[in-house]
């Protein structure tokens, strides 16, 4: 073992000195475009089209938490709701859009809007107030068409974006989707990070799960590889910032 | 003659053989006569085989059966419908038949439990679990003796409450519609238990096993109230344990664990002994030992491994090899500290610190069973520090002195399943089951507050958002009366019960090199190691080296939920240095013990010359850490500022320390960089110069180790904390929040899976003072991270912080500097390692 060859003590600590010096050089994300548009990845999450004042956010999921009471009788903590739209309000407040995208899964299931309580209800309001509310379809919540304000839209484009809630088989450019709930790992030195993140290979978006309760699937799952047979980047939601990483460094589960 | 291990047990069934035998014969069953529970269910199956034998022999018409989770459900049904005269089971299957809707007719006519290993249950949550049952099983049978079974404790008073209801004479009774008869009789003239030095070392100085037989509660004497106790039964005698620390005549290192240096002197004693058995503190300290010895084993003795990790059926292979006698030394960790006694040892050997006065005796125990023998033991240090500990654990043995922990407050998580449990078994009343759960020693002091708000949190989660209202799992009728809402919940009950949660395990599989292409391997074909923790396995990436199952294994890949990996080449080190294994802390006796040498040099001369002339050396340079203050030295290395203490309080404790004073250090703009953290000590290293800042304001150390960093200090850190979230989802699938994964069950449902992290986050934003967030605090205060322990000491060093400013590091210091690089870096957040790799992705784009 390492005690009997003397590994020299102070190796970590040189290690993290090094890496500060590099945190430092590097804390500005790289600016990143598809299909012509310009495209801000916002560390909440949410994509930000700054041409368009359009914000996107995908896979609220709102209401799984009582989703899962009624059908298993888990009784989950029923907050994921207000956390969910409490995150959003502080991008809206930050960017004040001229109109939000949901894009798609805004409900765990097809009951959420009804077992939503008065005070979340009427926060989805205060958020639609003076904005353009597209609610794209989901597979969860295809059911859902009333009762919720805003629009109701299977696609809908964008300049030379196309927003629509699951990836194509067929790679499209300028394609914003999510569906996946993509997260990326990072292994180092016994240690492990693993975060919610963007995927793209400069054709197409894979955006993060959005909401509180939403899983995550490792971009090292195959289900990725079709969709980016030339290889992606992964964009990590970190604690301070955004970052890109290869998919080389990506670990899988 | 009865086999070892066997003797103490079957002295606790005799007067239940007495009474079945003496009964007159009956024409149909007349339910459950004796219960027997034991923490192993392999114990239970054991004992079962060792009583079937005299009662066949004499012939008694007495029926004795085991379950377990193994028992087939054919026949479980028929224990319901004809019971058994005797039952051998464990507190889990327990828990399950008081649930039972058969429940009061099965337990009715029940005269006796045994609780074997008491000592044992009652520090951890199945103890809880056990006390409720057991307080059911007194109602449901009003005059049932409780017999406890247990090693040398320091406070037998703890478990003599135990046995016992813990009724309050002075207090308005509740009427109880089953127990009118009022406390329970007398166990007088079952108390003359025998008892054989089993587990416990049974030294002359009356550190002796103890079994207990319950008594009446006595009146209330001095006018105060006297909380009832089972009686006391002391088995004395016993000769001395033979006990000495192992000198290699070698000068040991200040720091490591694996006492390489000892392995030939170890290797000689398993050639002069008949079978022994090495005790090691963690798995990697096992896997190494195993590997030392085997690579020295000229004579090719037969020695093994044993540790939680490996595959369930390796583990079963050495324990029957070694009833069997054919192994001469057996390399294991605490997995053999309890249970059946296999085969013939004659040794015991325990390397590494002791940890602690009782364990070290219970351990010792293992050797030699007969009580006018002396057991027979090696205590080997693997470092100078193993040395002062090996030292006080003597010193504590020669006294009888005990430090087992502690009395358990009940979790309330465990209190949460088991109300669960009894609306399955029948509709309740509040206010008895209230009764009835105050009566079990561990929540004796639980308020009716708290009660209504764990039957709340059973009904619908405890949210102050009345969402679940309508999918109650309990629903209170109009009678006032609680039951289970339908079969599925009760069902639901049934598949989680118990109170252990085993953390993810991914399978090690043995992977063949894939010849065409080379570096590459084939996904299957090898064979299963055993499991590492889902946790470690997710740190490692390919081409990293461990030991494991006696080997040093390169990391080729996980494959769907195995690990798979390659042996790696001869003269390899493993890189990775550790994965998680139980790491027991040193106890605060023993520490104190610790303590007390280092500050008194009349005590020097009964310590090897290389440890008192170390302390010599310390004395010179520094200062000798006091037997009750905290020395703290700091001082310049190499471009960075060290500050090192000694609290001696164990490494959980420290490490939550570490964690404090690294955040209050970042406020006071020292900028920390990291730190480390042993048993004895603590080291954080920064770039601002911590002894010019002392210099200038004389109270920063004081307010650094500041009492209230135990407040919002680690209220913040707790939020963010790793070992916090993994406490929280222990209470949260105990609590039945969250269901258990069972083997074989989908690792990577996506959006199926619901993470316990993202849970916790977002109860602890909306709810904090929610159930299960207090359950994984009070956890938090004793397990994982210590913090009662760090609150005592923090308490005890204000005012008595001794401080060197130095301008080069102390003997003392070098100990716990030399963990640095061995331990992961605290000091690194996520967005460092985020960068790390950014940067790799950069340098590829730049060229």
């Amino acid at each position: 073992m390492t005690e009997r060859g003397g590994t020299p003590p102070f190796k970590n600590e040189d290690a993290v000195l090094a890496l500060g010096a590099r945190l430092e050089k590097t804390t500005r994300a790289p600016g990143l475009t598809l299909a012509g548009e310009h495209l801000t990845l916002d560390l909440c999450g949410g994509l930000w089209l700054a041409a368009h004042r359009t914000l996107v956010v995908s896979d609220l999921h709102l209401e799984k938490g009582s989703a899962f009471a009624a059908r298993s009788g888990q009784f989950l903590p029923p907050y994921d709701t207000r956390e969910t739209l409490a995150c959003l309000h502080e991008v809206v407040a930050r960017l004040d859009p001229a109109r939000v995208v949901a894009l798609g899964d805004s409900f765990h299931d097809a009951r959420g809007p009804d077992r939503m309580e008065p005070g979340d209800r009427a926060m989805v309001a205060a958020l639609q107030e003076g904005r353009d509310w597209v609610w794209i379809a989901g597979n969860h919540d295809h059911a859902v068409t009333e009762g919720v304000g805003g629009r109701y839209a299977e696609t809908l484009t964008l300049g030379g974006l196309t927003l629509r809630h699951e990836p194509s088989p067929d790679a499209v450019e300028g394609e914003v989707s999510g569906h996946l709930h993509p997260c990326g790992k990072v292994a180092m030195r016994g240690r492990a990070v693993r975060r919610r993140c963007f995927v793209t290979d400069g054709r197409r978006l894979i955006m993060p799960a959005f909401g509180a309760y939403a899983g995550g699937l490792n971009v090292r799952h195959p289900v990725f590889e079709p969709l980016f047979p030339a290889g992606f980047t992964a964009h990590l939601l970190g604690d301070g910032r955004v970052f890109a990483i290869g998919r080389a460094m990506l670990a899988k589960d | 003659m009865a086999p070892t291990g066997a003797g103490k047990t079957l002295a606790g069934f005799l007067p239940s053989l007495t009474a079945l035998a003496e009964r007159p014969p009956a024409q149909k069953s007349r339910g459950l006569h004796t219960l027997y529970i034991s923490p192993l269910k392999a114990l239970a199956v054991d004992i079962a085989r060792n009583l079937e034998a005299p009662i066949a022999e004499m012939g008694l018409p007495i029926r004795v059966e085991t379950r377990t989770g193994d028992t087939p459900s054919h026949k479980r049904t028929r224990q319901i419908e004809r019971p058994p005269d005797i039952l051998l089971t464990t507190p889990e299957q327990l828990a399950l038949l008081i649930a039972h809707r058969e429940a009061s007719e099965l337990f009715a006519n029940l005269s006796c439990v045994v609780l074997d290993e008491l000592h044992a249950l009652v520090t951890s949550k199945r103890g809880d679990l056990l006390s409720l049952a057991l307080a059911r099983l007194h109602r449901l049978s009003p005059g049932l003796t409780a017999i406890g079974l247990s090693a040398t404790v320091r406070e037998p008073d703890d478990l003599r409450r135990y046995l016992v209801p813990q009724t309050r004479e002075d207090e308005t009774p509740i009427p109880l519609p089953s127990a009118g008869e009022g406390g329970p009789r007398s166990g007088s003239g079952r108390d003359e238990v025998p008892h054989e030095g089993s587990t416990a070392f049974s030294g002359g100085a009356g550190a002796t096993p103890l079994p207990v037989a319950p008594r009446p509660p006595s009146p209330a004497e001095g006018g105060g109230f006297e909380a009832p106790m089972a009686d006391l039964v002391v088995v004395q005698g016993g000769a001395a344990p033979d006990l000495h620390m192992l000198d290699t005549g070698l000068t040991l290192p200040l720091a490591g664990h694996t006492a390489w240096q000892a392995m030939p002197a170890i290797y000689d004693l398993i050639g002069r002994h008949r079978t022994v058995l090495v005790f090691v503190n963690t798995r990697l300290q096992a896997e190494y030992t195993f590997q030392e010895l085997w690579r020295i084993n000229e004579a090719s003795y037969p020695i093994a491994l044993h540790h939680g990790s490996l595959d369930a059926t390796q583990r079963r292979r050495v324990e029957a090899a070694m009833a069997a006698g054919q192994l001469r030394a057996i390399v294991c960790t605490a997995t053999l500290d309890l249970g059946i006694d296999w085969g013939d040892v004659d040794l015991v050997v325990n390397i590494g610190a002791p940890k602690g006065a009782s364990r070290i005796m219970q351990r010792i125990g293992r050797a030699n069973h007969r009580m006018d023998e002396p057991s027979k033991a090696y205590l080997v240090p693997a470092n100078r520090f193993e040395i002062l500990e090996c030292q006080a654990a003597l010193d504590a043995v020669e006294a009888a002195a005990q430090d087992t922990p502690d009395a358990r407050l009940g979790a309330p998580d465990v209190l949460a399943q088991h109300i669960l449990g009894m609306a399955c078994a029948d509709a309740f009343d509040p206010r008895e089951l209230y009764d009835e759960i105050v009566s079990a020693a561990p929540y004796a002091t639980l308020s009716w507050e708290d009660f209504e708000a764990v039957v709340d949190y059973v009904a619908t989660g405890g949210y102050a958002l009345r969402a679940y209202e309508r999918f109650a799992k309990i629903l209170r009728g109009p009678d006032g009366l609680w039951r289970v809402r339908d079969a599925r919940t009760a069902q639901q009950y049934r598949m989680n019960v118990g109170t252990i949660v085993e953390s993810a395990k991914v399978k090690v599989r043995l992977a063949r090199a894939n010849r065409a292409r080379p570096g590459a391997v084939l996904p299957r074909g090898g064979r299963v190691l055993g499991e590492i923790e889902e946790d470690f396995a997710d740190t490692l990436t390919p081409g990293d080296t461990f030991l494991f199952a006696g080997e040093v294994l390169r990391f080729e890949g996980l494959s769907e939920d195995e690990a798979l990996a390659t042996r790696a080449g001869p003269g390899t080190d493993p890189a990775i240095p550790s994965y998680a294994g139980a790491k027991f802390p040193i106890s605060t006796f023993l520490a104190a013990r610790v303590r007390a040498l280092i500050a008194d040099p009349f005590e020097w001369d009964r310590l090897p010359s290389q440890v008192s002339d170390y302390l010599v050396q310390q004395r010179s340079r520094s200062v000798l850490p006091g037997a009750t203050g905290l020395l703290v030295e700091t001082f310049p290395r190499s471009g960075r500022y060290y500050l090192t203490a000694f609290p001696f309080e164990g490494r959980l404790a420290h490490q939550t320390l570490g964690m404090l004073l690294t955040r209050r250090l970042e406020r006071a703009r020292m900028r920390p960089l990291g730190f480390a953290a042993n048993d004895y000590g603590i080291a954080i290293w920064m770039t601002r110069d911590l002894s010019a800042r002392i210099a200038l304001e004389p109270d920063f150390l004081e307010g650094l180790f500041a009492e209230d960093m135990l407040g919002d200090d680690l209220e913040a850190w707790l939020d963010e904390s790793a070992m916090m979230k993994r406490t929280f989802r222990q209470c949260a699938v105990i609590a039945g929040l969250i269901e258990r994964r069972y083997p074989g069950q989908a690792k990577t449902g996506r959006q199926v899976t619901m993470s316990t992290d993202l849970v916790y986050d977002v109860l602890r934003k909306h709810q904090p003072d929610h159930l299960l967030l207090r359950a994984a605090r009070q956890d938090a205060a004793t397990g994982l991270l210590d913090v009662r322990r760090l609150g005592v000491m923090l308490r005890r060093i204000q005012g008595h912080i001794v401080h060197k400013a130095l301008d080069r590091v102390s003997p003392l210091s070098v100990s716990v500097m030399l963990e640095i690089g061995r331990e992961k870096v605290y000091g690194e957040g996520a967005d460092e390692i985020l960068a790390e790799a950014e940067a790799q992705l950069l340098e590829e784009a730049l060229g």
